[in-house]
C-alpha cells in the first residue's frame, strides 16, 4: 500500500523535479542546437517510459495486493503481447536514434570553409596556435618539444614560421565562423569542453582527434579539462572569448608568430644594471629580498617568471586588489621599465645575481607538511621545489618564505590571481584554497624551507 | 496464447552423472576455514566482499564531504580525493558487486537451485575463494604503501596511471594492476565451476529451460566473465610492463613535466578499447546475476509464475551476447576513429529492446498477481523503479550525437550509480533478507528491514535523481572543487551539500542492516525450511540451513518449471519443482498440445 503511494509520488516528483530545477544546460552559444533537440527528443520518449511503466507498477502492486482468497492468474506467457511490446519498445529505439545518428554524421563532417586552430593540452595547462597567414599548420613533432619550443615546432617546415603560438591559458575566437579544432596533448589525456559549445573530445598524446563548431554567442566562457589527468585535474581551467572579427584579428596580432619568438634575443644584463638600482632599493643590491620592506629574494628566481610578473605588474593584471598593499607599490616601479626589452634586461640582470638561500623565518607548529608539499605543490613546482618553466611553476626553495605564506593567503582570498587576465592565478587560487588554515600554510611553507 | 512445456508431463531424463564423491569435513578448520562445501564458501566470498564494501562506503563519505563542504576538511587534499575516487569506484564494482554476485550468491544458489550436492570442482573452488582474499589484501596492502593507492581513476586510464602527475603512480598503480590479475586468476577458477556445475551437474529432470532465472543469470554472468576478464589481464601485463620494463604498449612519446620521456609508439587509445572490452560487459556481469535473482524474488512475491519465462532466459543470452560489441560507447569522445560512433551506438541502443523487455515481464508478473510486500518484494520493487530510470538514462549516453555534452560530467556519474549501484544493491539486499532464512534457519528482523528498505531507497534516489541534473549543467566529474566559473550557480554548492547529506544518512543505514544480521542470527524468528512458501529447490532441502552435500540421501528429483505459482486447481498456491505430477498438483494446469 504505502509503496504504490511512494511511487506515485517518486513518479510526480521526478517530473515536478524535471520541470522546475533551476539546473539545466547552459545557454548554448554554438551551432549545436540539433544536438539539444535530439536530447529533448530523447526527454520526451524516456520521460514518457518511465511515467507509464511505473505508474502500471505502482497500479499492480495496490490493485493485486496479497489477499487471502485470492490467487495470481497463471497464464505462463502471451506471446502476442511480448511482441508488441517488443515493437514498440523498438519503433520508440529507431525515433531516438535516427537523428542521434544523423547529428552524429554532421559532427564529423567538418564544413569545407571552417577555420583551423589548434588546441594544446599539458599538465595543467592550455595553449593555443593559429595556422597565420597562410592558412596551413606547421609540421610538429613532441621530441622538439621544450622549454625553447613549447610547442615542438618543427623549424624545417616553412609552413610554420607564421604559425600564431599563444602560450597562454585564453582563447579568442570570431563569431559566426565555423572552426575545426585540432586536439593535441604532450603528456597524458585531456579533453577539451566548454558546456556553451556542447561538443568536447579527447586530446590524446599521439594522435590529433578534432571537433568542429560555429560560436554563436559573444562573450567569455569556461574551458574545463573533462579526462582525468592527474592531480590538478579540476585545476585545469582556459577561457575562450567569442568576439566579433576585427577584436579577433587585433587579439591575435597580439602574439607573436613561430619566427618572431624564434627570433627574441636574450636580454642583455649590463644594459639591465642601471635599470636594477630602482629595484634594488628594496629588494637589495643583490636581490636577496628585504623582509622589512616586504620586497622578497629575486635572485635566483625563474627569469621566465620574473618577466611574467613584470608584465602582470606592467598591465595592472597583478598588485590592483585593494588588499593588495604591498603589490600596488610595484605599479610605479614597473612604469620605469618602457618596454619588453627594458624588462629582458632586467631580468637578464637579476639572473647574474649570487643566488644565497634567504634566511629561514617561518618555523613550523605541529604537523609536518611535507606530506602537502609532495603530494600537491611538488607535482608542478619540483619536489625540491626548484621550479619548473614547463608547468609554468616558479621556483620556492631558497626563496623568501614569508613571502610564500603571504602569497599562499593572498591566492586563498582573492587577493592575487583573481584578476580575469591573470592566466594561472585561477589554478594557484584552487591551490591555495585546499589549505584549510595558517597553521597548515605555515608548516607547509617551513617544509619547503628544508628543501635546497 | 501458447502454453509452455512446464508441465507435470514433461519427461525427466535420467542422471548424466552420478551421485558426487563428497570429501566430508571433519575438523572445525577443514569446515570452516579450508572449506570446500560451496555453502560456506559463499559466506567466506560474502563476508569479504561486504567488509571491503565497507571501506569503499566510508571512502565514498570522504567523497561527498569534499564535494558538500568543499575545502572545509584539511586531511581531503587534490591528491586524496582521487585516490577515494579510484578506490572507490575498484572496489565497488570488481571486488564487491562481481565478487558477491558471483563468488557469493553464485556458490551459495547454484549446486542448491540445480539440485547438485556442490560445485563440481570442491578444491578449485575453495582455492577461487583464497586467491579472492589475497588480491583483497593486495588492494588494502596499497593504502599503506609509500604514496599511497593509485589515483588514476576506476578506468586506469595511461598515459596518467604510470605517470608521476597522479596520485600513487610509484607503488599504488603496481599493486592495484597484480591485485586485479590475482582477482583475475581466482575468478576464472569460480566462474568455471560456476559453467560447468550449470552444464553437467544439474539433478534428474532440471533441463535447462526448467532452471530459475537466478541460475540462467549466474550461468551466463559466469560466461561473460570468463569471456571479459581476460581482456583486463592482458591490459594489467601490459601496464605493469609499460611500467617496469618501459615498453610501450600504450605509451606514446610524451613530454611529462618538461622531460621528454623514452616511450614512443604506443596507443593510449588501445588500452581503453581493451579495458571496455572488459568494461562492459562487466556491467552485465553484474546485472545480469542482478535480473535473474530480482526475477526468482518477484515471482515468489506476487504468488505468480515469472511472466514470459522462455523471453526472459532468451533476453539474458542476447543482452549477454550483445554486450560485447557495445564497448566503445566509453569511448564516443576518446579520440577513436569518430565513424566508430554509429556502429556503437546502434549496438548499444538495440541492446535496450531486450532490457526492457525484461521491465516489462517483471511489471507483468506482479499484475494479475497476488503480491506480498515483504522487505524482499519491496526491495524487488525498488529495484524495478531505479533500473528503470538508470536504464532510461543510459539511452542518452548509449545514443552518440546526444552522449557529447553528457560525457564525463556528473550525469555520467549519476547515471552508472543509478544503473550499477542502487539497482544492483537494491537485488543484493532484497536477496540477502530472502536467502538469510535459509543460510542460518532465522528470518531477519522485519521492521528494521522495513526502515533499512525506506530509508535506503528513498535516500538514494535523493543521491542521484539532482546529480543528473548537475550533471546537465556541465559540471565535469572526478572534480575535487569547481572554483569560480562563468556558468555554475551557487546554488549546486547547497544542492551538493543536500546530496552528501543524503549519502551520509544513507550509509549510516546500512550498520543497521549488519546489526540486524547479527542480532538475526543468535534471536532472530525460526524461519522453518521454507518460510516464502517458494518452489525452488534450495527450499525443499531436508535441514535447514543445509548440510554439507545439501540435499541428505536422496537428490531431488524435478518434474516441473521453478515457477508453478497460482497452478489454478492445485491445493496451495504453490508446487515446488520436486513434487511429482498427481491428483493434487495436477488440477487444470495447462497441458502441452
Amino acid at each position: 500500500m504505502a509503496i504504490a503511494i511512494v511511487l506515485v509520488v517518486l513518479i510526480l516528483g521526478t517530473v515536478l523535479f524535471h520541470f522546475l530545477s533551476p539546473w539545466w544546460f547552459t545557454p548554448i552559444a554554438s551551432n549545436w542546437t540539433s544536438i539539444d533537440d535530439t536530447i529533448g527528443l530523447t526527454f520526451w520518449v524516456t520521460g514518457f517510459v518511465f511515467v507509464a511503466v511505473n505508474l502500471f507498477m505502482a497500479y499492480c502492486v495496490l490493485r493485486y495486493r496479497h489477499r487471502k482468497e485470492s490467487r495470481a492468474h497463471y497464464e505462463p506467457e502471451d506471446k502476442k503481447l511480448e511482441w508488441w511490446l517488443i515493437g514498440l519498445t523498438t519503433l520508440g529505439i529507431v525515433a531516438m536514434l535516427a537523428p542521434g545518428l544523423v547529428v552524429w554524421a554532421n559532427f564529423i563532417r567538418v564544413p569545407e570553409n571552417a577555420a583551423v586552430f589548434e588546441v594544446i593540452g599539458q599538465q595543467w595547462h592550455w595553449s593555443y596556435r593559429f595556422p597565420g597567414k597562410d592558412g596551413v599548420m606547421g609540421t610538429v613533432n613532441s621530441r622538439l618539444i621544450s622549454d625553447a619550443n613549447p610547442f615542438g615546432m618543427n623549424p624545417a617546415d616553412p609552413n610554420g614560421l607564421d604559425d600564431v603560438l599563444i602560450s597562454s591559458q585564453e582563447v579568442h575566437l570570431p563569431i559566426g565562423k565555423p572552426v575545426k579544432v585540432l586536439l593535441r596533448s604532450k603528456d597524458v589525456l585531456h579533453n577539451f569542453t566548454v558546456p556553451q559549445f556542447r561538443v568536447k573530445m579527447d586530446m590524446v598524446p599521439g594522435m590529433v582527434p578534432y571537433i568542429w563548431f560555429t560560436p554563436t554567442r559573444t562573450g567569455k566562457f569556461d574551458i574545463l579539462c573533462n579526462e582525468l589527468c592527474g592531480i590538478a585535474h579540476f585545476a585545469m581551467r582556459g577561457k575562450v572569448v567569442v568576439e566579433e572579427e576585427v577584436a579577433f584579428q587585433a587579439w591575435l596580432s597580439g602574439y607573436p608568430t613561430f619566427a618572431q619568438a624564434s627570433a627574441q634575443v636574450a636580454g642583455d644584463a649590463a644594459a639591465g644594471k642601471s635599470l636594477y638600482a630602482v629595484c634594488g632599493a628594496c629588494h637589495g643590491a643583490q636581490g636577496e629580498g628585504n623582509a622589512a620592506l616586504n620586497a622578497p629574494k629575486l635572485s635566483g628566481q625563474g627569469d621566465w617568471y620574473l618577466k611574467l610578473q613584470l608584465k602582470y605588474y606592467k598591465q595592472g593584471i597583478r598588485g590592483t586588489h585593494d588588499k593588495d598593499v604591498f603589490g600596488k607599490m610595484m605599479a610605479p616601479m614597473v612604469a620605469t621599465l618602457v618596454n619588453d626589452a627594458a624588462m629582458d634586461n632586467v631580468v637578464a640582470y637579476i639572473k647574474t645575481l649570487p643566488d644565497n638561500p634567504a634566511p629561514a623565518t617561518v618555523q613550523k607548529s605541529t604537523s609536518d607538511g611535507q606530506k602537502r608539499y609532495v603530494t600537491t605543490c611538488g607535482i608542478c613546482h619540483g619536489s625540491n621545489g626548484q621550479g619548473i618553466q614547463a608547468m609554468n611553476a616558479p621556483r620556492l626553495a631558497g626563496m623568501s618564505d614569508w613571502y610564500l605564506v603571504t602569497q599562499l593567503k593572498n591566492f586563498k582570498q582573492g587577493v592575487r590571481g583573481a584578476h580575469p587576465d591573470d592566466q594561472y592565478g585561477d589554478q594557484m587560487r584552487l591551490m591555495a584554497a585546499t589549505l584549510a588554515d595558517d597553521q597548515v600554510t605555515n608548516d607547509l611553507v617551513a617544509y619547503i624551507n628544508t628543501l635546497r | 496464447m501458447s502454453y509452455v512445456a512446464h508441465d507435470a508431463s514433461d519427461y525427466a531424463p535420467p542422471a548424466e552423472v552420478g551421485e558426487m564423491e563428497l570429501y566430508h569435513p571433519k575438523t572445525f578448520i577443514g569446515k570452516y576455514i579450508w572449506s570446500q562445501d560451496a555453502k560456506v564458501i559463499a559466506i567466506q566470498y560474502s563476508i569479504t566482499a561486504i567488509g571491503i564494501g565497507l571501506v569503499a562506503l566510508v571512502l565514498s563519505w570522504l567523497m561527498r564531504l569534499q564535494l558538500g563542504f568543499p575545502n572545509s576538511f584539511s586531511f581531503i587534499d587534490p591528491s586524496n580525493y582521487l585516490q577515494m575516487v579510484t578506490m572507490h569506484g575498484m572496489i565497488m564494482v570488481i571486488f564487491l558487486l562481481t565478487a558477491l554476485f558471483l563468488g557469493g550468491f553464485g556458490n551459495y544458489l547454484i549446486p542448491l537451485m540445480v539440485g547438485a550436492r556442490d560445485m563440481v570442482f570442491p578444491y578449485v573452488n575453495m582455492l577461487s575463494y583464497w586467491v579472492y582474499l589475497f588480491s583483497v589484501l593486495l588492494l588494502i596492502a596499497s593504502f599503506f604503501v609509500p604514496g599511497g593507492p593509485t589515483g588514476a581513476g576506476w578506468t586506469l586510464y595511461p598515459p596518467q596511471a604510470i605517470l608521476p602527475g597522479t596520485p600513487g603512480a610509484t607503488w599504488g598503480i603496481i599493486l592495484m594492476l597484480v591485485a586485479l590479475a590475482v582477482f583475475i586468476v581466482g575468478f576464472t577458477m569460480g566462474g568455471l565451476n560456476y559453467i560447468v556445475t550449470v552444464l553437467q551437474a544439474r539433478t534428474r529432470g532440471m533441463t535447462l529451460m526448467r532452471m530459475p532465472l537466478t541460475v540462467w543469470g549466474i550461468f551466463i554472468a559466469s560466461i561473460l566473465a570468463m569471456l571479459a576478464f581476460p581482456a583486463l589481464f592482458v591490459s594489467a601485463i601490459m601496464m605493469i610492463l609499460d611500467y617496469t620494463l618501459g615498453t610501450s604498449f600504450f605509451m606514446p612519446g610524451i613530454v611529462s613535466m618538461g622531460q621528454q620521456l623514452d616511450y614512443g609508439g604506443g596507443s593510449p587509445v588501445l588500452f581503453q578499447h581493451l579495458f571496455w572490452f572488459f568494461g562492459h560487459p562487466e556491467v552485465y556481469i553484474v546485472a545480469l546475476p542482478a535480473f535473474g535473482i530480482v526475477s526468482d524474488l518477484i515471482s515468489v512475491n506476487a504468488r505468480r509464475h515469472i511472466f514470459g519465462y522462455r523471453m526472459m532466459v532468451w533476453a539474458i543470452v542476447a543482452i549477454g551476447g550483445l554486450s560485447f560489441v557495445v564497448w566503445a560507447h566509453h569511448m564516443y569522445v576518446s579520440g577513436m576513429n569518430p565513424y566508430f560512433g554509429f556502429f556503437f551506438a546502434i549496438t548499444t541502443l538495440i541492446i535496450a529492446v531486450p532490457t526492457a523487455l525484461k521491465v516489462y515481464n517483471w511489471v507483468l508478473t506482479l499484475w494479475r498477481g497476488n503480491i506480498r510486500l515483504n522487505v524482499p518484494m519491496l526491495f524487488a520493487i525498488g529495484f524495478i523503479f531505479t533500473f528503470i530510470h538508470g536504464g532510461l538514462t543510459g539511452i542518452f549516453l548509449g545514443n552518440v550525437s546526444v552522449s557529447v555534452p553528457l560525457s564525463d560530467t556528473m550525469f555520467v556519474v549519476a547515471h552508472f550509480h543509478m544503473v550499477m549501484a542502487v539497482a544492483p544493491i537494491m537485488v543484493v539486499m532484497g536477496a540477502i533478507y530472502h536467502w538469510y532464512p535459509k543460510m542460518t534457519g532465522r528470518m531477519l528482523n522485519d521492521s528494521l528491514g522495513k526502515f533499512h528498505f525506506w530509508v535506503t531507497f528513498l535516500g538514494s534516489y535523493a543521491i542521484y535523481l539532482p546529480m543528473h541534473y548537475i550533471g546537465f549543467l556541465g559540471v565535469p566529474r572526478r572534480y575535487y572543487a569547481m572554483g569560480n566559473t562563468y556558468f555554475v550557480p551557487e546554488s549546486v554548492q547547497s544542492l551538493n551539500a543536500a546530496i552528501t547529506i543524503a549519502a551520509l544518512i544513507v550509509g549510516v543505514v546500512q550498520l543497521v542492516f549488519l546489526y540486524n544480521l547479527v542480532w538475526s542470527y543468535f534471536k532472530g524468528k525460526p524461519s522453518g525450511s521454507n518460510p516464502w512458501e517458494a518452489t525452488t529447490l534450495e527450499w525443499q532441502t531436508a535441514d535447514t540451513p543445509p548440510k554439507h552435500g545439501n540435499f541428505g540421501k536422496e537428490l531431488p528429483v524435478v518434474y516441473r518449471w521453478a515457477y508453478d505459482y497460482s497452478v489454478p486447481g492445485a491445493d496451495k498456491d504453490f508446487i515446488p519443482q520436486n513434487v511429482p505430477p498427481g491428483p493434487t498438483t495436477a488440477g487444470l494446469e495447462p497441458t502441452q498440445s
